[in-house]
């Protein structure tokens, strides 16, 4: 049992090794060692797991000879541990859905290099859940913006590189803001570990003194965390990002980076913000009204959207802001379902993207609606997933939106002023949800006789079979929701 | 009682008519309209041009920002609202700094415990004269590898954007600019022999004494970096080629992370699992000592200075 407290530093080294060894290898050889990378830090991550959650415990590993405050060290319970098993998950199917895409769409010379792009992205993610130290996790926020812009630029086209452009320049924004309240807090407290931070801001908060720059020490964090998820008035860059870069790396961004920076906010406001402080600070009805604007204007941008790779990228401005809308109700109920909305998202949004690519292979590579008339019987089992995934996004029983969503309403009718809005516009954003996942299913279901050749499955298997993996995550996340979301709750109550 | 009507008396009735219109059998305006087939629209070479031009004229005139009054004013606007909030933000972020605790007073909150620590017993911890890299090397060793990679990812990206293929700059050598570089130019090339080997030598020099003096890794590798600049300005790279090509960069960069990489996981897991690290520490000062802290600074050195001179070749020629 001891062995597997020297899992998530290995898991991270092993990523950040497989990235380097890349650089010298063939495009071929980089795909395996990543393919081999990705499962074997899934398989220590669940084994981290095991032993977390039979614990019942956290566990500080440190990172050199010294003890905390003055070396590094990385800290696990069984949230961090898990979020990172699912990570490697959803990462295996996004790159196994997309395989075919980035054969095509990449130069054959540049391949090793986006495997290096995404075992930096991999390393990153498990450093930004497992990290107990600040600066560290600013550290790695830099390699998981660069290599985000590297996934979208691969593709070489004139619109991913200009969408690149801007997502550099939000994501710098965002990291910028971050880093200064990364310096004022050290001013504050002396101390880049997040335990001795809390200590710190504990006293502070008791005190009284440097209440001002406390504030906006948080607003500056949260704010630079949530330009990088795009939270909706800062979500300008996500549809071109996402709308035109390689499938594998828009399922990857949506599903992945920008949920490693929300859990980054997540451990921040837990571990070193402190749950009672930050829910007395009033960033949180910030948060909150934020929130609730993302599910209306994603939604409506969606609804606008004439291209369906577009339409899928708005509808994640809107699921980002359900999560911001759980922070901002500042329940532990409301944390809860966030996570789990997490998670529910993350699958589902993959499963959109990967299956959207099918329907738009089998239309001519066209992305306009018109053009996916009658394109679920051109590829049955494409058409199949994405009316999954629609109806997970809908939030119909069975999948995994219905539980989250169930999740929201229950912690917002424990709140008291929150409730009704909360409500309100959780009702509004599922019929608006509704208006555009379903007008695109009537649409691939409605029959045409067409020009273009269909695809069976017996082509594509990896394909189908990589869809009925996302599929079955999907059910099992709606079907067995009670374990997960006990699970959940531990990890929160050991985060604290 | 009820009887069954003749087939052509049934025929007549309405509700014979309504479920024959009803199931789609009978059209009503078949036979009782004029129709004729729809003709295919084709549009002339003329309306095409004509609609282009329109199109154009449309956009030029909406984007005419010294008639569109509209535009004008938005973007006027656009221009004072950014100025405001900028000046707004910087407004905040200083007032909010005025609140924070100043800089060097004895009982801040910065001066506490940790630094207190690293000034005293940094040189017996990590065996590094020089504090700072002792600090950046060894107690936060993770950091430090985390910033490595960094350096090595934005090469990546950079390649990304602008490798080409080694055979396409073959191919347009004589279109391409890039080829054109300053060759024979004497006063270069004179200074270059001259300068070169200083700054590789004393590059070499910071590297290695970076545990005992001012500098370290990145810092002697950005100088070594900057002498291979001055060299394949000065000579070109097909001389650069004959000891510095891809190849070499390849082995150099992938040798120097994986020996980092592996010091510092065997670091790491001796101190987590409380094993002593075997890497002695020396006696403070002399040039063999600092345990961990030298051979980082080497691997460190060499990676940066990779780094540097494939930044310069890849904006230069898009290719090492």
């Amino acid at each position: 049992m001891e062995i597997i407290r020297n899992f998530p530093c290995l898991s991270i080294l092993l990523a950040m090794f497989s990235a380097i060894i890349s650089s010298a290898l063939k495009g071929k050889w980089a795909k395996r060692l990543n393919t081999f990378v990705v499962t074997t830090v899934g398989i220590l991550s669940a084994a981290t797991l095991y032993l977390t959650y039979t614990t019942k415990e956290s566990y500080v590993y440190v990172m050199g000879h010294f003890p905390a405050p003055f070396g590094n060290e990385i800290r696990f319970g069984s949230l961090e541990a898990g979020m990172a098993l699912f990570f490697c998950i959803i990462m295996l199917f996004s790159l196994n859905g997309g395989r075919k895409k980035i054969k095509l769409e990449i130069d054959p010379g540049k391949e090793n290099l986006y495997y290096i792009m995404v075992d930096l992205l991999l390393s990153s993610l498990l450093a930004l859940v497992y990290t107990n130290d600040l600066f560290t996790a600013y550290v790695f926020v830099e390699i998981n913006t660069i290599a985000a812009c590297g996934l979208i630029m691969i593709m070489e086209s004139g619109r991913a590189i200009e969408a690149a452009t801007r997502y550099m320049i939000m994501s710098l924004l965002g990291s910028g803001l971050f880093l200064i309240g990364l310096c004022m807090l050290y001013d504050m407290t002396g101390h880049l570990l997040m335990s001795y931070i809390q200590i710190s801001v504990r006293e502070i908060a008791g005190n009284g003194t440097y209440m001002i720059p406390l504030l906006v020490t948080i607003a500056l964090m949260v704010v630079g965390l949530a330009i990088k998820s795009a939270l909706f008035p800062f979500h300008a860059w996500l549809p071109d990002a996402y709308g035109y870069s390689t499938v594998s790396s828009a399922a990857m961004l949506s599903s992945l980076v920008s949920k490693g920076y929300i859990f980054l906010l997540i451990k921040i406001i837990y571990r070193v913000i402190g749950f009672e402080i930050f829910v007395n600070s009033r960033i949180i009805n910030v948060l909150f009204v934020f929130g609730l604007a993302g599910m209306i204007m994603g939604s409506t941008s969606a609804i606008r959207e004439n291209d369906i790779r577009r339409m899928i990228s708005y509808s994640s401005v809107a699921q980002i802001g359900y999560i911001y809308m759980g922070f901002g109700l500042g329940t532990t109920a409301g944390m809860v379902a966030s996570v789990f909305h997490i998670l529910s998202h993350a699958a589902t949004k993959s499963l959109l993207f990967v299956s959207g690519v099918g329907l738009t292979d089998v239309s001519g590579e066209k992305t306009q609606f018109i053009e996916l008339t009658g394109a679920a019987y051109r590829n049955t089992a494409a058409g199949l997933a994405f009316t999954v995934g629609s109806l997970s996004m809908v939030g119909i029983p069975l999948f995994s939106g219905f539980i989250s969503k169930l999740l929201f309403s229950q912690a917002a009718v424990q709140s008291n002023v929150k409730m009704l809005p909360a409500l309100i516009v959780l009702a509004v954003s599922t019929v608006l949800n509704a208006i555009y996942f379903m007008k695109t299913v009537i649409r691939i279901y409605t029959p045409i006789k067409s020009k273009y050749p269909s695809v069976s499955i017996k082509e594509n298997q990896l394909y189908a079979l990589t869809l009925l993996c996302f599929i079955v995550l999907n059910v099992l996340l709606g079907m067995c929701s009670q374990p997960i979301t006990d699970w959940i709750r531990q990890g929160l109550a050991v985060l604290a | 009682m009820s009887h069954i009507r003749k087939q052509s008396d049934y025929e007549k009735t309405f509700a014979y008519r309504f479920f024959q219109w009803l199931g789609g059998e009978k059209d009503a305006f078949v036979g009782n309209m004029e129709m004729r087939p729809q003709k295919e629209y084709v549009e002339e070479e003329a309306t095409i041009q004509e609609r282009m031009k329109d199109r154009q004229q449309a956009i030029a005139e909406a984007y005419d920002s010294g008639h569109n009054k509209e535009l004008l004013f938005f973007q006027m606007l656009y221009k004072c609202f950014s100025i405001l909030f900028c000046i707004a933000i910087v407004v905040l972020l200083v007032i909010t700094v005025s609140y924070l605790p100043s800089v060097g007073g004895a009982d801040k909150p910065t001066n506490n415990l940790v630094s207190e620590t690293y000034i005293s017993d940094g040189l017996k911890d990590t065996g590094a004269v020089n504090i700072v890299t002792g600090m950046i090397l060894s107690y936060r060793a993770f950091d430090t590898f985390g910033e490595t990679n960094v350096l090595f990812i934005a090469t990546c990206c950079v390649m990304i954007m602008l490798m080409v293929d080694e055979d396409k700059i073959r191919e347009n050598k004589d279109s391409n600019d890039r080829g054109f570089e300053p060759k024979n130019d004497v006063i270069l090339q004179m200074v270059a022999t001259l300068l070169v080997p200083i700054v590789f030598l004393f590059g070499i020099y910071i590297i290695l004494n970076g545990h005992l003096s001012p500098g370290g890794g990145f810092s002697g590798g950005a100088m070594i970096g900057a002498g291979m600049i001055l060299y394949v300005a000065a000579f070109g790279f097909d001389k650069m080629g004959k000891f510095f090509n891809e190849k070499v960069y390849k082995c150099v960069k992938v040798t120097a992370l994986i020996c980092y990489g592996c010091i510092v996981t065997y670091y790491f897991l001796t101190g987590a699992n409380g094993l002593p690290c075997l890497i002695p520490l020396g006696e403070p000062g002399k040039i063999l000592s600092g345990g961990i802290t030298l051979p980082i600074n080497i691997f460190v050195g060499s990676e940066v200075a990779c780094t540097m001179y494939a930044f310069y070749a890849l904006f230069r020629r898009g290719g090492l």
